[in-house]
């Protein structure tokens, strides 16, 4: 059995047999408590603060962020974009309620198909289940409401944000995760995939040199839903 | 993967011919550290979280039994299944047995150094099924038969005439006369031709960054989106991850992550990060429905418990090549296997023995570089210095070193001699080459003065000078 060989292999590295119980229920102990390390300063600062910096850091990784003043606005801030950049109205969306609840009909020329993301898909428009002001970074967890598919096959990728969801550590949205989260296979919180995703798709590969669009979306557009009253 | 590693010096001889390898070499060479030094310069507490990052990999390799068991059961419990693999011919079985149950034709793959080392691909295709790389660098490797150079920049050292050039050789359905304007058009070409690639396959191979015992999760780190296509879209999703990726939570792993495209590429963080725990949920509409982790050893438990166990916290940053100064001579094809650069000159005598390996510990100045930008603090050096004492003590240096190093240790027992002998050699070198300096050859010195000049020693040892420093009171 490679189980117990590679196991047995490691055991007579480390000098000792299987660990002894109360060592493997310290070890329990801080599985269950995940303490956590050092979380840089940059994004322990005050939350109006906290939101710039989330903007900035979308934007030096050559994201782009619209700002809405509630979801109401989302509808228009699409069209707008979207005509900005000479893209199609028609576009794959999340089947998130949120995102179904917004008034589409405000802007009749968008046409959306609710679901997954094909490959023909040219704009897709995902919900955004957090982010992290420390390095710009969209937190999306993968769930029949938000599927994996619109985050990577479409051409523009466009993510509806919540204010009041941009946290400033990694830990913060794991945190989030753990607290809102009941996975139904494993019961523990982790849904099948987490994507963190920081600005549009990249590749270095030719020549040592940056190009946008490799594989994934070539432009990452976040419209940021202002719901935080503590941001102003 | 077959180890040229034993032809070290021939690989190196033609590296430094190689006039589109030092092409590239010079152009990237400066990039790298720049980078670094830029992203390092923007996170104060980056010296802090290395400190973290090691204590982190330490407390896991002490633990490595109950954190790979820990990960095992919550890998299973999410839906996945785990393929403990002792050796390589175990993994590459592994894969194919998986592969062929479900009929698989075509397998996508993620950039895994992990599949390099089992040669994944030669096994898959020698059973029928056609392996596709898909990763940028690693797709025009595959159509040039070549192996990576580089643990994440697999491609680097070609140009961009190689990749027009390849690239016109395979996609034969395009027009012949086709122009590429930039660099984008050849990187939109490959897109276009991988895209229905991502589609077909059946399987989708990745590697790992990162096993989360908490979770049970696998973690893999992108910037094209490759990867995740790989793992969303085929019905299979095979993970291959080597014993040490392991770390307990998720914060572990965020630590470490903080670290790793810093040191990697200069980013803050990589354009992909995803963490991925078993197979698609009740109502998912997308994700595999199988999970496996083909979990491999391959000689890595052996190094628990010696002096190599450091080895065992790397990250797999790149950032040792990317700062050292023989790497950036040679490429990384001289060093003959899957793992080049410092990490590799202690690693592959590890995975494939010092007596094929030898020459890579021996290629190093000791300039202490790799050690001082690891993201994790491996003492490389040390433990380069390690494999040179095993090399000599197995009896597997060449015999001519052998007997110069018996003569200077002769020497260097008898303080007095030693002295005499160094100051006569000073001297008689400082006065022939006091006109110019340097020397330009020299007999018994070729194999220094063939590649650069020597310079003449100003006539005196640094004992001599030590003392004289002294009387004067200087020192």
């Amino acid at each position: 059995m490679s189980k117990d060989a590679i196991l047995g292999e490691i055991r007579r590295g480390l000098k000792r047999g299987p660990l002894p119980e109360d060592q493997a229920m310290a070890l329990r102990a801080r599985l269950a408590a995940h303490p956590r390390h050092l979380i840089p300063a940059r994004s322990r600062v005050p939350r109006p603060e906290q939101l710039a910096l989330f903007v900035r850091n979308v934007e030096k990784e050559y994201g782009t962020v619209a700002h809405v003043a509630g979801l109401a606005d989302v509808p228009a801030a699409i069209a707008d974009y979207l005509a900005a950049q000479n893209l199609p109205t028609d576009f794959a969306m999340a089947p998130h309620p949120e995102l179904q609840a917004l008034p589409w009909h405000l802007r009749p020329m968008l046409q959306m198909r609710v679901g997954r993301a094909q490959p023909t898909d040219l704009v897709s428009v995902q919900h955004g289940y957090a982010a992290v002001a420390e390095t710009g970074t969209l937190v999306l967890p993968a769930a029949p409401e938000r599927p994996t598919t619109l985050n990577l096959l479409s051409d523009t990728a466009i993510v509806v944000l919540r204010a009041s969801r941009v946290v400033g550590a990694y830990e913060e949205a794991w945190d989030l995760l753990r607290a809102e989260r009941n996975d139904p296979v494993s019961n523990g919180f982790m849904p099948r995939n987490v994507m963190l995703v920081t600005g549009p798709s990249r590749s270095a590969d030719i020549e040592s040199t940056l190009e946008l669009g490799a594989h994934g979306p070539r432009r990452l557009h976040v419209v940021l839903v202002d719901d935080d009253p503590a941001a102003s | 993967m077959l180890a040229t590693s034993p032809a070290f010096k021939e690989n190196a001889t033609q590296a430094l011919a190689n006039a589109g390898l030092q092409k590239a070499l010079t152009r990237t060479r400066p990039q790298h550290p720049a980078k670094r030094a830029a992203a390092v310069a923007a996170l104060p507490e980056f010296e802090q979280l290395r400190d973290i990052g090691r204590d982190i990999k330490n407390h896991t390799i002490a633990h490595l039994d109950f954190y790979l068991e820990t990960w095992a059961g919550n890998v299973e419990r999410a839906g996945g299944k785990v393929h403990w693999c002792s050796t390589a011919d175990d993994a590459r079985a592994a894969v194919l047995e998986i592969c062929n149950r479900v009929n698989a034709k075509t397998v996508t793959k993620g950039k895994s150094m992990i599949s390099e080392e089992l040669g994944i691909n030669e096994h898959l295709e020698q059973h029928g099924i056609t392996p596709v790389e898909t990763d940028l660098g690693e797709y025009i490797l595959q159509l040039r038969h070549e192996p990576p150079s580089h643990i994440i920049g697999p491609a680097f050292h070609l140009n961009r005439e190689d990749w027009e050039e390849s690239f016109r050789k395979a996609h034969t359905d395009l027009p012949a006369d086709r122009v590429f304007h930039e660099r984008r058009d050849i990187m939109s070409e490959a897109r276009n031709e991988l895209r229905a690639k991502f589609l077909a396959a059946d399987v989708g191979i990745t590697g790992a960054n990162f096993l989360i015992a908490e979770t049970g999760s696998s973690v893999i780190v992108t910037n094209e989106g490759n990867g995740d296509l790989t793992q969303t879209l085929p019905r299979v999703h095979i993970v291959l991850a080597s014993i040490e990726k392991m770390v307990p939570t998720l914060e572990d792993a965020t630590s470490l992550l903080r670290l790793l495209a810093r040191s990697a590429t200069g980013q803050d963080f990589s354009v992909y990060t995803t963490f991925s725990t078993g197979i698609r949920r009740p109502g998912d509409l997308d994700g595999p429905e199988e999970y496996h982790v083909v979990l491999v050893d391959n000689g890595r438990s052996a190094m628990v418990g010696t002096e190599f166990q450091d080895m065992l916290r790397c990250i797999r940053c790149s950032a040792c090549m990317n700062h050292c100064p023989v790497y950036f001579s040679v490429g990384g094809h001289s060093y003959g296997w899957v793992y080049p650069g410092p990490m590799g000159a202690v690693l592959t005598p590890s995975l494939i023995g010092i007596d094929k390996a030898g020459h890579l510990p021996n290629a190093s100045t000791f300039c202490g570089k790799c050690e001082s930008v690891c993201p994790v603090k491996i003492p490389l050096p040390m433990l380069m210095r390690h494999w040179r004492e095993r090399e000599f003590e197995r009896h597997l240096t060449p015999k001519a070193v052998r007997s110069n190093l018996a003569l200077w240790a002769w020497f260097a027992r008898r303080p007095g001699l030693y002295r005499v002998a160094t100051r006569a050699a000073a001297a008689m070198l400082g006065w022939m080459g006091r006109r110019k300096g340097r020397f330009h050859s020299l007999p018994l010195a070729g194999g220094w003065t063939d590649g650069r000049d020597l310079p003449a020693p100003e006539g005196d040892t640094f004992f001599a000078r030590y003392a004289r420093e002294q009387r004067a009171g200087r020192v």
